[in-house]
């Protein structure tokens, strides 16, 4: 990635309608998970847990945060960190299931 | 004439430099509360009666409206950095402005939440606390490190913001040169983010 197209991607505008929708979006999916948690019971919460919430990070993470308009390097960088967190999460969960 | 401001070459500006530093300190947050959310789990499947247990004793309904209070500051911060690319630097202000105010609105809610289990005389080491079962123990041990170290970090994002503030009121942030604001954002942003994970692992989790 070039310094110009670095720059170019800072100076996007991103339209304020986009960022009332995510957080429109974001209101409703704390609601659901909200209703499911505290409605339903064990299974259903669970699954809810481990789909909605990181959904509403990664809307944060990729409009919030302004990912989906950076380039390729800073993509792969957080794309390597969050993956390096989701195998040690997931080597704990291994590792507590064959005890 | 040498050695005159005007010889002096043009302050140096790295953009794509800024953000990836930024995001670079962003990763060690994010693997600071990965490893708590790690030891969480990890006691959480030794202990999980006793943590749905104490789960239940914690007020759902003022996580939930935390929640709402962070999600809606992360809106105005975004909006925030849009004015600033706009040229619309009162706006931009204002909706700082309203971001730190949402921000210790979240504080006043955590306050209240803490000061009630205190009452109860729950707090790190309490009496109380000790007579309990070692898995309820782990719970509010990990509940009071975890959201107080995120409210610190809520603490610290307003310093930076009410920082921001002040650089936007003396122009050193502006239409042409606002990267130190979008960082700003960014950092406030993943302290949302880690709200987000927060709020079921404590709150909902019961």
């Amino acid at each position: 990635m070039t310094h110009a197209a670095i720059a170019e991607e800072t100076g996007h505008i991103v339209p304020n309608a986009t960022f009332i929708k995510v957080w429109a979006t974001l209101l409703v999916l704390t609601l659901i998970l909200t209703f499911v948690s505290k409605v339903f019971h064990e299974a259903l919460s669970v699954w809810a847990m481990l789909t909605i919430t990181p959904l509403k990070a990664g809307l944060v993470f990729y409009y919030f945060m302004h990912l989906k308009f950076e380039g390729p390097l800073l993509k792969a960088m957080v794309f390597v960190a969050l993956g390096t967190l989701v195998i040690f999460i997931g080597m704990l969960f291994f590792d507590l299931s064959f005890r | 004439m040498t050695g005159s401001i005007a010889d002096a070459p043009a302050a140096h500006r790295d953009y794509g430099g800024a953000k990836i530093a930024m995001w670079l300190f962003l990763f060690t947050e994010i693997i600071l509360f990965g490893g708590l959310f790690i030891l969480y789990s990890a006691y959480r499947s030794k202990y999980p009666h006793e943590f749905h247990d104490a789960g239940n004793e914690l007020n759902y309904v003022i996580g939930v409206i935390n929640t709402l209070v962070l999600l809606t500051s992360s809106l105005s911060m975004a909006l925030s950095i849009s004015a600033v690319q706009k040229g619309q630097q009162r706006l931009a202000m204002l909706l700082v402005g309203l971001t730190v105010a949402l921000g210790a609105v979240f504080l006043v809610n955590k306050y209240f939440e803490w000061i009630a289990k205190f009452h109860h005389g729950l707090y790190p080491n309490s009496p109380d606390l000790l007579k309990r079962a070692p898995g309820e123990v782990l719970f509010f041990g990990l509940y009071f490190s975890m959201t107080g170290l995120h409210g610190v970090h809520v603490i610290a994002g307003m310093v930076l913001l009410s920082i921001m503030l002040v650089l936007l009121a003396r122009k050193r942030i502006h239409q042409k040169d606002y990267v130190k604001i979008e960082n700003a954002g960014l950092y406030w942003h993943l302290v949302d983010v880690i709200w987000i994970f927060l709020l079921p692992l404590f709150y909902l989790a019961a």
